[in-house]
């Protein structure tokens, strides 16, 4: 049995059509990404798998209850983290766990002490008697990641879980969202960051515009935009349109279209080409450095399946992360 | 790149499974104590019920009272009633914001994602309004004793005046609570509801009496659901016989709960579009 179905799900807001059939087929025991652009759908999705929205045709059933008609059996075994920190600003960290305790039918000492194990757990036992207000915006994505486990939901759904995070807060988020997989709940995660389901996600759905426009493990997302690609990083972009028109002449519409103009990726049939475009750009005094061969990124995958990019992590991430690695 | 980091030795997050579902009354109590803390730890929030009527009481005693009714303590008597029914129908509009900041905020989510009664937020959150009108009654009783405030009616006067003006704020509350839902910034709710509860308060009889008004005001204030319930709170704490009023306050406030309670509910546990 998957652990989440949903056929054909349309939602409309008045006129508005934000899904418009979206499929999905998730297995339990993993995490599963659900990649997209802003409006893409991924919270619409999210809203109806949890029951707090209900579909304007199309159905889906969680860990086989129905969501509409059996909403009460799906939220006795999912939690939910949405986008924006659903905890309550002016109780404390440890008052906003006991809280959902209570709420989840654990006794008062039970609560606090789940609660006081859980901040432990989160990092957070130094902030446990603060008011939630006075969180940075890192320490608020993990109380309310934890007001999520406070029992231990099957599945758990994490809303864009680091949208907004600086480079360190992101990586705990990360630590955390392997560390719960691990434990056998299963995450769905959506998120608009590529890097972000390439690094957690087993199996990542791709959605746009209201449709799930391709599925499958990022291996094969990227074996079916093209086999081998050369990946340079320009130094200068004003160079780019150079450095096209240079490949072109040997290799033509082999250039990936990109949305960073110093990431040029170029589909080669072979490591000879490579080297044949290397030398290409050489000639024509582009300057670049880091190349690799490899398969396409997810951000060629997203070009490639929608004609335009995907949000790229903010510049001073990716940078100390290559750093780090 | 999906290899999972062995966790840190201590840190494991050893999740107990799901117990049992708890009670609505469970759920609801659980959900006052969140409203209670609130309250603790944010004590601006009574500032705002305190300090007004304080401020209203004096002003009006003081201000006013010599050419109103001839003395201060004249005067009291017959506005301290009406003072405590504007009080607390102004502060009901908290019903409307602490809802619509919960929706704002996420937290709405979080609890019609949790297997509890759906609308035990709703009934937790009434029981914080409770403690907050009580807190203001209280002041504004003591203030009016201090002042020369002296209900004929005794203890048990004021304080059937105190549960038909509760009747009558739990009434509304259930408007808010369809207002909230419906607006997009707590702000709104503020602005809009001041917009509706300034005339309803001001052009009654809180004040002065309906003698003094022009004729055609009269039958606009005499009508005014916050005259009724003036009227009939200046007649229980000073023990005098108007029941007509207090059955049409009693009628009102039923009604508008039977009708406006079920459309809240149903509003609550359906979708919002954000």
């Amino acid at each position: 049995m998957n652990a989440i179905e949903a056929n054909g799900l349309v939602k409309d807001f008045g006129k508005t059509r934000a899904l418009n059939g979206v499929d999905l087929q998730i297995r339990s025991g993993s995490v599963y990404g659900m990649l997209g652009p802003n409006g893409a759908g991924k919270t619409t999705t999210v809203r109806i798998l949890t029951t707090l929205l209900a579909p304007t045709s199309g159905s889906a059933s969680v860990l086989g209850h129905d969501v509409v008609r059996d909403a009460r059996l799906v939220r006795q075994k999912v939690s939910l983290t949405g986008q924006y920190a659903s905890v309550d600003e002016d109780l404390t960290g440890q008052e906003n766990l006991i809280l959902v305790g209570r709420l989840l039918g654990m006794t008062w000492s039970e609560a606090r002490a789940r609660g006081t194990e859980l901040l432990k757990a989160f990092d957070l036992q130094e902030a446990a008697s603060r008011q939630v207000r006075t969180f940075s915006g890192g320490m608020r994505r993990r109380i309310d990641i934890a007001a999520s486990l406070v029992t231990r939901p099957e599945i758990l759904f994490l809303d864009e879980p680091t949208t907004g995070l600086d480079p360190r807060s992101r990586n705990q988020v990360w630590d955390l969202v392997r560390l719960i997989a691990v434990e056998g709940t299963t995450v769905l995660l959506t998120t608009q960051y590529l890097e972000e389901v390439d690094r957690l996600a087993e199996r990542l759905a791709v959605i746009d515009q209201g449709k799930v426009i391709a599925e499958g493990t990022s291996r094969e997302l990227k074996s079916s935009v093209g086999g081998n690609t050369l990946h340079c990083h320009l130094l200068d972009p004003d160079q780019r349109a150079a450095a096209n028109q240079a490949i072109h002449r040997i290799l033509p519409d082999s250039v990936l279209p990109q949305t960073d103009l110093t990431a040029l990726a170029v589909k080669v049939p072979d490591a000879s080409k490579a080297v044949d475009v290397l030398s290409a750009l050489t000639r024509a005094q582009v300057r670049f450095r880091d190349f690799s061969m490899g398969s396409p990124s997810l951000d060629d995958v997203f070009f490639a399946l929608t004609g335009r990019g995907a949000e790229p992590l903010p510049k001073n991430t990716a940078q100390k992360e290559a750093a780090a690695s | 790149m999906n290899q999972v980091q062995s966790p840190p030795a201590g840190s494991r997050l050893s999740l107990a499974t799901r117990t049992a579902s708890v009670s609505p009354l469970s759920a609801t109590a659980t959900l006052a104590w969140r409203a209670m803390l609130k309250i603790k730890h944010v004590p601006f929030q009574l500032f705002d019920v305190t300090m007004t009527p304080i401020m209203f009481t004096l002003l009006f005693t003081y201000m006013f009272g010599g050419a109103l009714a001839g003395s201060p303590r004249e005067y009291i008597q017959y506005l301290l009633p009406g003072i405590l029914v504007q009080t607390i129908v102004f502060i009901t509009i908290y019903t409307g914001v602490g809802l619509n900041t919960d929706i704002q905020k996420g937290l709405y989510d979080r609890f019609r994602s949790l297997p509890i009664w759906q609308p035990s937020p709703l009934f937790g959150a009434l029981v914080g309004d409770l403690f907050r009108y009580t807190v203001a009654g209280t002041i504004i009783v003591v203030l009016g004793l201090i002042l020369g405030f002296r209900p004929a009616g005794g203890v048990g006067g004021v304080l059937l005046a105190y549960v038909l003006v509760l009747l009558f704020a739990f009434a509304i509350s259930w408007l808010w609570i369809i207002f909230g839902m419906k607006v997009k910034t707590p702000e709104s709710v503020m602005t809009a509801s001041f917009v509706f509860l300034m005339p309803l308060t001001f052009a009654s009889n809180i004040f002065v009496s309906l003698a003094t008004m022009p004729p055609w005001l009269q039958a606009i204030v005499r009508h005014n659901p916050v005259t009724r319930l003036a009227n009939a709170t200046r007649a229980l704490m000073h023990g005098q016989n108007t029941g007509e009023d207090i059955l049409w306050v009693v009628g009102t406030s039923v009604a508008i709960t039977l009708v406006f309670a079920p459309i809240a509910l149903r509003m609550y546990h359906r979708e919002r579009i954000n």
